[in-house]
């Protein structure tokens, strides 16, 4: 079969089988009043941003707002409080690694002479390290840890077995103490982001599902007809996961070039199919909760929805353009990669839409100002990466820092930032305690935003000479490296700043553990604002 | 959206379409391609050393897929002709990497047959390779007043050996240039049409 062939039938049978799944899914589609969007508020809430307590918003409401409604959304909250605090401590403690570890492996690449006594501390460990640092531990904590918040919450339902999450929590944090333990020693099994040892992915399995079943045994429970947009990528999420880690890392199964399309096939369905729906889905919640109001399209976020589990799962032959497997399956994967862009207009329209008459809250809320930084970091970073599959970038953009400076984009500047707003939100529902520095709030947002802004900057520009410098045959491969050297220290600049945001906001966290004062009424700056937090 | 189950089974569906474009069909048609004819399993020295690529994380920075001549000039830099599957029959896992911080490695023991260019490379990159950013590997070495019998000793230029004392390579580092020098695919292979 031709390549012209596998192009269009690939792109033909994916805009039918997205037709279909939406027609199959459609809520009432051309109805006007998509109620469904409007299950996240208690009945007379719309218009009322979630501001502080339930009790506050009640009082706030005129009395208005359903105050059953709220009595269940208190219910779900004190249901979940524990295993929530329990994970995000675990997303701060990960947190912190992957920095440290990150940083030094960033310097290590302008002064390679610097800690190079030390084989655990040399680059290709640290980076190792910090990648899994990231990947499985603070990424899945903090989006897990924000899953268990929201979904009792949206199905209005209590959390069933909250002390199994906790267990499974405390088994994947065991098994990911162990995984970088060997990673450091030297214990790999050599495939990028697979790197930790199959007997160790056991301990990940049993601890993912103890955290999986509570969360789907309450979806059973739910006392919502209508499941929330936020439901669908998270139910989807959790069901995704465990089979890309299953599949991926079965001993033995997999050999020679099928080995490197699964890696990919992994690889890339671990950031579109795990933390970009949980991060979306923290989007789809605490920014219509934030402002008040509804999201604007019910059905575009449908089709956000379907195209991303449509199009994502075959996106991953991409990271292989050029590479010894066969060409069908990356012409197909850079098909896939540019019909990405469907569901994230869809999303960026409705996120627009949604704002749009309330920009104003951004000025006051530094949760919505992480949640639209992050929302909008999500357009960017998947349009920049639908174009990077095509060959004619690729050529250039393989095998540099152009795809690191991307792939932090997306999993830094959208997923992460989301995950910051959600702590934000959560942690003062959790543990009944105010934030008690808002000014610190705002020091660590312009820290990771400017930090992350440098990093994404300088790579993007030195990963982009590097690829030219290395396509010239004219000029020789030391060429290719010298030129990266001033963006390779911008990057550790970028990456100090993102590192020194992540302290602040931990002694904030410590801070608020250990001397935040209860929340009471008007009792802290932020909240009595309008709009804030 | 009002029924979980359907949820769930669409999402489930749309991943078993990608496993199985990206995962069941290369198993079915590449996973035991024959390797080609010309390539020689490796030897036990050189899968230790194999190891100690993957320990130290060589693959982050070095890829091992040069491309073919009409897409990227990787063949005029010396990097060998592209790759096919068979190449990596014996290759588990495969390193193909995602970098080019430092030179693709596919052909390294065709560029680079000396022992002494590679564990003095390996002890201090830019004694061989000024401007170089590939990480000193000092660990994998032993500084001595003097060599003991059977001892391999490593020669540095001048400028770079530690003064009285004498570098001894450890079994890891001689173990990880057996593995680098093994690195040759430079046999043609047949079906030429795929690969340039």
């Amino acid at each position: 079969m031709n390549t012209l062939s596998i192009l269009m039938s690939a792109f033909v049978l994916s805009l039918v089988g997205l037709g279909f799944f939406i027609w199959s899914q459609r809520s009432r589609l051309l109805s006007r009043t998509a109620d469904g969007s409007e299950v996240i508020f208690a009945r007379g809430e719309i218009g009322h941003p979630e501001t502080s307590t339930p009790h506050r918003a009640l009082e706030g409401g005129g009395g208005t707002v359903d105050s059953q409604d709220l009595l269940d959304r208190a219910a779900a909250d004190a249901s979940t409080a524990p295993v929530v605090f329990f994970f995000y401590c675990c997303a701060f403690v990960w947190l912190l690694v992957a920095s440290a570890a990150g940083l030094t492996a960033s310097i290590k690449l302008h002064a390679p002479d610097w800690l190079v006594s030390e084989a655990w501390l040399s680059f290709g460990r640290i980076r190792t390290v910090h990648l899994n640092a990231v990947a499985y531990g603070w990424a899945p904590m903090a989006g897990l840890g924000t899953a268990l918040f929201i979904i009792p919450r949206l199905l209005k339902t209590e959390l069933v077995g909250a002390r199994y999450a906790v267990l499974g929590g405390a088994l994947w944090n065991a098994a990911l103490v162990a995984g970088l333990g060997s990673l450091a020693y030297g214990v790999s099994d050599g495939m990028e982001w697979l790197e930790i040892p199959w007997q160790i992915d056991i301990l990940f399995v049993a601890g993912g599902a103890f955290v999986g079943l509570p969360l789907i045994l309450t979806l059973l429970r739910r006392k919502v007809a209508h499941l929330y947009v936020s439901v669908w990528y998270m139910g989807c999420a959790l069901f995704w996961f465990p089979v890309l880690f299953f599949v991926a890392n079965i001993p033995g199964l997999h050999r020679g070039v099928e080995a490197a399309t699964m890696n990919w096939w992994f690889g890339h369905n671990v950031l579109g199919l795990f933390y970009t729906p949980l991060a979306l889905a923290s989007i789809y919640y605490f920014l219509p909760k934030l402002i008040g109001r509804p999201i604007q399209s019910y059905n575009l976020s449908l089709v956000g929805f379907w195209g991303l589990a449509f199009f994502y799962g075959q996106v991953g032959g991409h990271h292989l353009v050029g590479g010894p497997v066969p060409a069908w399956l990356v012409t197909l994967s850079i098909v896939q990669s540019m019909m990405m862009i469907l569901p994230v207009v869809a999303f960026t329209v409705n996120q627009h839409l949604t704002l749009k008459g309330h920009l104003a809250a951004l000025r006051h809320s530094p949760t919505l100002q992480f949640i639209c930084l992050g929302g909008l970091m999500y357009a960017a970073s998947s349009v920049q990466g639908s174009f990077e599959a095509l060959r004619s970038v690729n050529v250039i953009t393989h095998f540099t820092h152009y795809t690191v400076a991307h792939a932090h984009l997306g999993l830094y500047g959208f997923v992460t930032m989301v995950f910051f707003g959600a702590i934000y939100f959560v942690v003062p529902r959790v543990t009944g305690r105010d934030w008690p520095w808002p000014r610190l709030i705002s020091l660590h947002f312009w820290l990771a935003a400017t930090g992350i802004a440098i990093y994404f900057v300088s790579l993007t520009i030195g990963g982009w000479l590097q690829g030219s410098a290395m396509l010239d045959e004219s000029r020789g491969f030391m060429e290719s490296v010298r030129i990266t050297l001033p963006y390779l220290q911008g990057r550790s600049v970028g990456g100090a700043l993102m590192a020194l945001s992540h302290v602040v906001f931990a002694v904030h966290f410590v801070r608020l553990l250990i001397g935040g004062e209860r929340s009471t009424e008007q009792s802290s700056a932020y909240l009595s604002a309008p709009g804030a937090i | 959206m009002h029924s979980e189950t359907r949820l769930i089974l669409g999402g489930l569906t749309t991943l078993a379409v990608a496993t199985a474009a990206l995962v069941v069909l290369p198993y079915v048609t590449v996973r035991d391609t024959p390797p080609v004819e010309g390539l020689k399993p490796y030897t036990s020295a050189e899968l230790r050393g194999r190891t100690q690529y993957i320990q130290h994380g060589c693959m982050y920075c070095h890829s091992q897929q040069p491309r073919a001549r009409a897409f990227a000039p990787d063949a005029k830099r010396a990097w060998g002709r592209a790759t096919v599957a068979g190449d990596y029959a014996y290759d588990d896992p495969p390193l193909l990497g995602t970098m080019r911080t430092g030179p693709d490695l596919m052909n390294i023991g065709v560029r680079q047959p000396s022992d002494q260019w590679h564990l003095g490379h390996l002890y201090q990159p830019r004694a061989y390779a000024p401007g170089s950013i590939m990480p000193a590997y000092p660990f994998l070495f032993e500084l001595r007043d003097q060599a003991e019998a059977g001892e391999t000793v490593v020669t540095l230029p001048p400028d770079f050996a530690p003064a009285g004392k004498v570098v001894v390579a450890r079994p890891e580092a001689l173990d990880l240039v057996s593995y680098l020098k093994s690195l040759d695919r430079s046999y043609p292979v047949a079906d030429a049409a795929n690969v340039n």
